[in-house]
């Protein structure tokens, strides 16, 4: 446990120290103040502008926000399922793949639009070069600035007054991928291409194996003396799905590829990535309101509820399976689907960042996961991510937790509650509720549907490991999460179908009332702070945040959770 | 209805403009910095040998001979280590077909190493989540040390020493774990003029 905590230390610092020094840019290049890398990059921004036909300083009331951000991201999906249809006509193919299949192809295009980044398929065996470039990577740039548009649409909502306006989702999109995303990314493919993560239009490499393999299909004996090395424009989109919170891989394995993820200082990187953005919203949320203090206190409230469930988690898998020591395997941390260049704890903290963040790459395989090694990362897609979240989304989900969490106080106290000066009211209360119950149904409904029909067959491990695996896949679409318990063959109709459905009301149920409320709150006028204000920015505030959070997640789905890891956890101890 | 389709002319020619930039220049860029400042890392890190190229030296193979160090399991079909197919067992920890699996490696790796019931190490008997981890832990090779030097008629601190040269440590002491990379090791060893022995 001493590397586990040595590691999320570092870690912490890692990602807090760049959220300090990040999030105030962030919150300058949404006020329209780029400076320095504004004079560089200006131009572009200026021609993207013209190109369009926009107009960067016509604002916007919640209603055109909501229409633009909704038909950008509609005509998002149709690209990527064209190019998915189209591919094997189209250049830049040189494995000569085929036309992904549709409802895999619709799966995969919700998915990505909707910064959720499942993947029922194996990317170098069914992306082409260009699908990947210009309908993955594309999105996933463009999912995260969605993401921290609307972040930034509802942060001027509660820092303005008395204005239906909340700023234009145009030029928030582009600054966005343009001051953020962008610089970003190219550092950090570079620093991963010099770790070795490929970037090449080249096609696969053959090589001649030291030793040939002699193996059987269906009885009849093979050899193969060759081995296929997959290349590709890897570090260019890994860069972006990491910072993004996107999470879907190049390659079918995630960031446990090699080619995707080669040493343990790439890891860290990756690892950086995922709760780098997220952590630097906090940041710009508190510089965008006026008081910094506030955007602290979002931030610990987060890394309060992230650290235990880090520390089961690390602690299930340190302590290893004993049904392998027990046949004389040596003891140690489970290694039963992770690469030894990463080891169990850097494994743990990844599994634990990537589903806290609605990230969703892998380093590991969370099917293989101790009972208790994969519970905290269900759990943390459960509570609707918003323990950091994905970039803005987690934010501005979090903000809907703390509308709650006021209105509970005020409750308590008789008072009209209020955040920020603005008072919250019946119709807040409205929206906020929508965004907190949704979830659940999209992931629990689902479930219940899956396991009592023929969608049962697609578990590919018995019991109630097998029930983990269904809760695990409706958990991680119906919070736009994205990683996966690989095991269950969701490629089907069924899952393909039900799925995306899942993915995109969960995004963008969310973002309209989010934008609604942000529209009623811009309306309101500035409440001074008077005696019986509740202060948000206190450590009291901060355990009544997590609470809200805690109990609305626990509410809902403790009864599935025992079903699956609980009974699973209970039953191998029972064995051992 | 009208609100969205006000947008739709701005929405369909912001989504053109994105695409050209971040999905055809940005990775064209990266491409062209990449293989001008890192070219061995962006092809692949290929590694050769006598003049042909013998693999990546970041994708793992499978070797059975006993001339050779052996790598991890491996759970991409139809054979171990198909690099165009990466993929993990995704079994669960309780599944009997997990511990099936262990106890066949298990009682294989006994046989070829005759160490009786010491424990053999876990990265041995447990698939990696790729399917084509390149390492395996500096316990796991070894183990399986006095195998190799007898094979290849080697003398066994010459093949413990060519472990050490192959074997990395953790990053700054802390982040991943130590390693050895089986293919550039056993590469290594068939450079070696050793008296060979079927």
């Amino acid at each position: 446990m001493r590397d586990a905590l040595l590691q999320l230390t570092l870690y912490l610092a890692a990602v807090l120290g760049f959220a300090a020094a990040f999030g105030p840019y962030m919150a300058r290049v949404y006020e329209g103040r780029s400076g320095a890398t504004g004079r560089v990059l200006g131009p572009m921004e200026r021609l993207l502008y013209r190109l369009c036909g926009v107009d960067p300083e016509q604002p916007m009331d919640w209603k055109a926000y909501a229409g633009a951000v909704l038909t950008f991201n509609f005509l998002g999906v149709l690209l990527v399922y064209a190019f998915e249809r189209l591919q094997g006509s189209l250049p830049l193919n040189p494995q000569g793949l085929s036309a992904v299949a549709g409802h895999t192809a619709f799966n995969a295009a919700a998915s990505f639009a909707s910064n959720t980044n499942w993947q029922s398929y194996g990317g170098e065996t069914t992306l082409s070069y260009l699908t990947q470039m210009a309908a993955m990577t594309v999105q996933n740039f463009v999912s995260a600035a969605t993401g921290m548009a609307v972040l930034a649409a509802l942060t001027r909502g509660l820092a303005s007054r008395e204005t239906t306006q909340l700023g234009n989702f145009w030029a928030d999109l582009v600054r966005g991928t343009l001051y953020m995303l962008l610089p970003l990314s190219t550092l950090l493919a570079l620093a991963l291409v010099s770790q070795g993560v490929v970037q090449t239009f080249r096609p696969s490499a053959k090589v001649e194996l030291l030793d040939p393999v002699a193996y059987e299909v269906d009885g009849r004996k093979q050899s193969a003396s060759e081995q296929a090395i997959p290349l590709g424009p890897v570090a260019s989109q890994v860069a972006i799905k990491q910072l993004g919170t996107n999470g879907g891989g190049y390659y079918n394995v995630n960031s446990a590829h090699p080619l995707e993820n080669p040493t343990p200082l790439s890891n860290f990187l990756e690892l950086w990535a995922i709760l780098a953005l997220p952590a630097a919203c906090c940041m710009m949320f508190g510089v965008m309101v006026r008081d910094r203090r506030q955007g602290w206190a979002l931030l610990a409230a987060m890394i309060v509820i992230f650290v235990p469930l880090f520390l089961i988690c690390a602690y299930a898998e340190q302590g290893g399976n004993p049904a392998l020591t027990a046949l004389g395997a040596s003891p140690g941390g489970n290694m039963e689907g992770k690469e030894v260049r990463f080891g169990v704890a850097s494994s743990a903290l990844w599994a634990c960042a990537t589903t806290a963040a609605s990230n969703g790459s892998v380093n590991a395989m969370h099917d293989s996961f101790m009972p208790l090694g994969g519970l905290p990362p269900l759990f943390l897609m459960q509570l609707g991510e918003v323990i950091f979240g994905g970039v803005g989304s987690g934010l501005y989900g979090m903000l809907v937790f703390v509308v709650v969490a006021v209105f509970v106080a005020g409750l308590m106290v008789g008072r009209t509650p209020e955040y920020l000066g603005k008072k919250i009211e019946p119709f807040e209360m409205q929206m906020a509720s929508l965004v907190v119950l949704i979830p659940a149904f999209l992931v629990l409904l689902p479930t219940a549907v899956a396991v009592v029909t023929r969608a049962r067959a697609s578990m590919s491990n018995p019991s109630a490991h097998g029930f983990s695996e269904v809760l695990y896949a409706f958990s991680s679409m119906g919070n736009n999460n994205g990683s996966a318990f690989a095991g269950l063959n969701a490629n089907t109709p069924f899952y393909n179908v039900l799925g995306g459905v899942v993915m995109l009301i969960s995004r963008y149920w969310i973002i309209v009332p989010v934008l609604a409320m942000a529209g009623s709150l811009a309306r309101k006028k500035l409440v001074p702070p008077g005696e019986g204000t509740l202060p948000t920015h206190t450590p009291l505030f901060v355990c009544l945040l997590v609470a809200v959070v805690l109990i609305v997640g626990a509410l809902t789905f403790v009864p599935a959770l025992a079903l699956g890891p609980v009974v699973e956890h209970l039953l191998m101890a029972g064995a051992s | 209805m009208r609100i969205l389709l006000a947008q739709l002319r701005p929405a369909l020619l912001m989504l053109l403009a994105l695409t050209a930039l971040t999905g055809f220049v940005y990775p064209a860029l990266m491409t062209g910095l990449a293989q001008l400042v890192f070219p061995k890392e962006a092809n692949g890190s290929m590694v050769a040998a006598d003049g042909h190229e013998r693999g990546s030296a970041l994708i793992g193979q499978s070797f059975t001979g006993q001339r050779y160090f052996w790598a991890r399991p491996s759970a991409t079909g139809p054979f171990p280590y198909n690099a165009a197919a990466s993929s993990g067992s995704n079994l669960g920890p309780a599944n009997p077909a997990l511990t099936d699996a262990v106890k066949g490696r298990l009682e294989a790796l006994r046989k070829a190493h005759g160490e009786g019931s010491a424990p053999v190490p876990l990265d041995l008997v447990t698939a990696s989540a790729s399917g084509l981890d390149p390492h395996i832990t500096p316990e796991a090779a070894r183990y399986q040390v006095a195998r190799i030097a007898r094979a290849r008629g080697l003398a066994v601190e010459e093949v413990l020493s060519a472990v050490e040269r192959h074997t990395q440590r953790r990053t700054l002491g802390l982040l991943g774990e130590a390693r050895v990379n089986v293919l550039t090791l056993n590469l290594a060893l068939d450079a070696i003029p050793g008296k060979l022995r079927q």
